[in-house]
């Protein structure tokens, strides 16, 4: 099975290394990631200027916990945050800017899908809630942007990470493993409607 | 109210244990579901990380997930008690757990868009108040991350597209048809909490309020006790499994209740609790010391 086989992902993200993935592997993350959310992906979307060069990058879409203390900025929580609401924006800034892994949690649209194929993107769906495991993930916070502009959580908070596990849930090709569970849910609810036992008062 | 520093001690407390720290219904639950995944399976490996991050926060000490949520406060106080002075001093712990990342930076002006520092703001955090007979105060606390509470929905019946009628029949469709819309956006598997009837504002009150109940409860009402056991079992038909990546725990439980309602309005309203499920609740002295855990 897919989980006890981990295919490994190490930035920079070539074409090549998401190329040999399909839906349902599951991966370990290592090197640099973006963290970003709801702030920057329309400021990006809206072709402000990105500080960084995301092109064979990885966004992840994550609002830490972040405390500063004596040893500088350290990630006490670091789950994943709802992709869904980055459908709008998404396609164009995989395009623009190059980026090569998402990394988020929940249902993607033919729009991404689109976009992964056509960019050799792979989105990459993690834990959510995990959020105290994945950051143990964390192993050095390299720098943030937008700390001022957009609050703490919104901020683009540059990550070194080792092995942070995920599973393909869009591949290069745009084949979605989460639509296809809603297909196979949407089948199972009309038998449950259609024959199900009725409730009678 | 006297004694506000051992208040603020007792609240913070609450607050620091409801993020770091599961109830143990809730964990007995995400084991059993764990263990009915087959073995090398995507729905076994969610599950398995998320039983270690259960594990590993409280052992650290640190929030489990980082949308520490919503903050809702349910306190059942004495007759006569200051409510006012209850609520500034539960403003007083909400900042110090926050400045202490035990709360994320998790409010926002919905018209500047600014982000506040301490979670405390117009509407931030939440409090419901009921007088009882007692002389302690009883307070529980319900942390709802913002990515579950999105996937929060209502009905209203009859709704032709699903077929569903004014009845519990009706009522079936509506939660099987949410669990599907939800797939595991709602970060899966989640507990529904249900509420029949109401208006849509109280409707959306009581649905979420059945969050206070423990996970191995059922409802006293015969037929809604039933209804909760059927949807949890047909919920495992459906495939949607841990992150709605595939398996068969879809749902740790379903909870339902009802209100009265008027005869031209028939709602049904859904709230999802993920199952980063963050509820607590302490028993405080009327000087303010903690007296006991509930749950």
């Amino acid at each position: 099975m897919a989980v006890l086989n981990p295919r490994r992902l190490t930035y920079p993200f070539t074409a090549e290394q998401t190329g040999a993935l399909r839906t349902g592997d599951f991966v370990l993350v290592s090197g640099l990631v973006y963290t970003g959310r709801d702030r920057l992906h329309k400021y990006l979307f809206d072709d402000g200027a990105c500080p960084v060069d995301l092109r064979d990058g990885a966004i992840y879409h994550c609002g830490p916990v972040v405390v500063h203390g004596d040893k500088g900025w350290a990630v006490r929580a670091a789950g994943p945050t709802t992709s869904t609401r980055e459908e709008g924006y998404l396609p164009r800034i995989i395009r623009n800017h190059g980026v090569r892994v998402i990394i988020g949690k929940g249902s993607m649209g033919k729009a991404t899908a689109q976009a992964c194929r056509e960019g050799g993107c792979v989105y990459l769906h993690a834990v959510g809630g995990a959020a105290k495991i994945l950051a143990d993930k964390v192993s050095e916070v390299k720098g943030v942007h937008f700390g001022a502009e957009f609050g703490l959580t919104e901020a683009m908070w540059m990550l070194e990470v080792k092995d942070f596990p995920a599973i393909v849930a869009i591949d290069s090709r745009g084949r979605s493993l989460l639509q296809r569970v809603r297909n196979g849910s949407i089948r199972a609810l009309r038998k449950l409607f259609d024959s199900g036992e009725k409730i009678t008062p | 109210m006297k004694n506000n520093a051992q208040w603020e001690a007792s609240l913070f407390e609450l607050i620091r244990r409801t993020s770091v720290d599961l109830p143990s219904d809730v964990e007995q639950a995400l084991k059993r579901a764990y263990t009915g995944e087959p073995k090398g399976s995507r729905g076994r490996w969610v599950l398995e990380t998320i039983l270690e991050n259960i594990r590993t926060a409280r052992a650290q000490d640190t929030p489990l997930c980082q949308d520490t949520g919503t903050l809702l406060f349910s306190f059942q106080v004495p007759v006569g008690f200051d409510t006012n002075a209850l609520a500034a001093v539960t403003r007083v712990a909400v900042a110090r757990a926050t400045r202490m990342g035990y709360l994320r930076q998790n409010t926002v002006d919905s018209v500047s868009g600014e982000s506040c520092s301490t979670n405390v703001a117009h509407g931030s955090p939440l409090f419901r108040f009921e007088q009882c007979a007692r002389s302690t105060v009883d307070v529980r606390l319900l942390m709802k991350g913002g990515g579950c509470e999105n996937m929060g929905r209502q009905y209203s019946l009859p709704d032709p597209v699903l077929g569903a009628g004014r009845d519990l029949e009706g009522v079936r469709r509506c939660l099987l048809d949410a669990i599907v819309a939800t797939q595991g956006n709602g970060c899966a598997p989640g507990v529904l909490g249900v509420c029949i009837g109401g208006d849509r504002c109280s409707g959306c009150e009581q649905a979420k309020h059945q969050f206070l109940r423990r996970l191995d409860d059922r409802s006293e009402v015969k037929a809604l006790g039933k209804l909760e056991d059927r949807i949890l079992k047909e919920s495992r038909t459906l495939g949607i499994g841990p992150m709605g990546l595939g398996g068969v725990a879809s749902l740790l439980g379903v909870k339902i209740g009802a209100l009265s309602r008027l005869p031209a309005s028939y709602f049904v309203t859904v709230s999802y609790m993920c199952w980063a499920y963050r509820r607590r609740g302490v028993v405080i002295s009327a000087k303010g010391g903690l007296q006991r855990w509930l749950y």
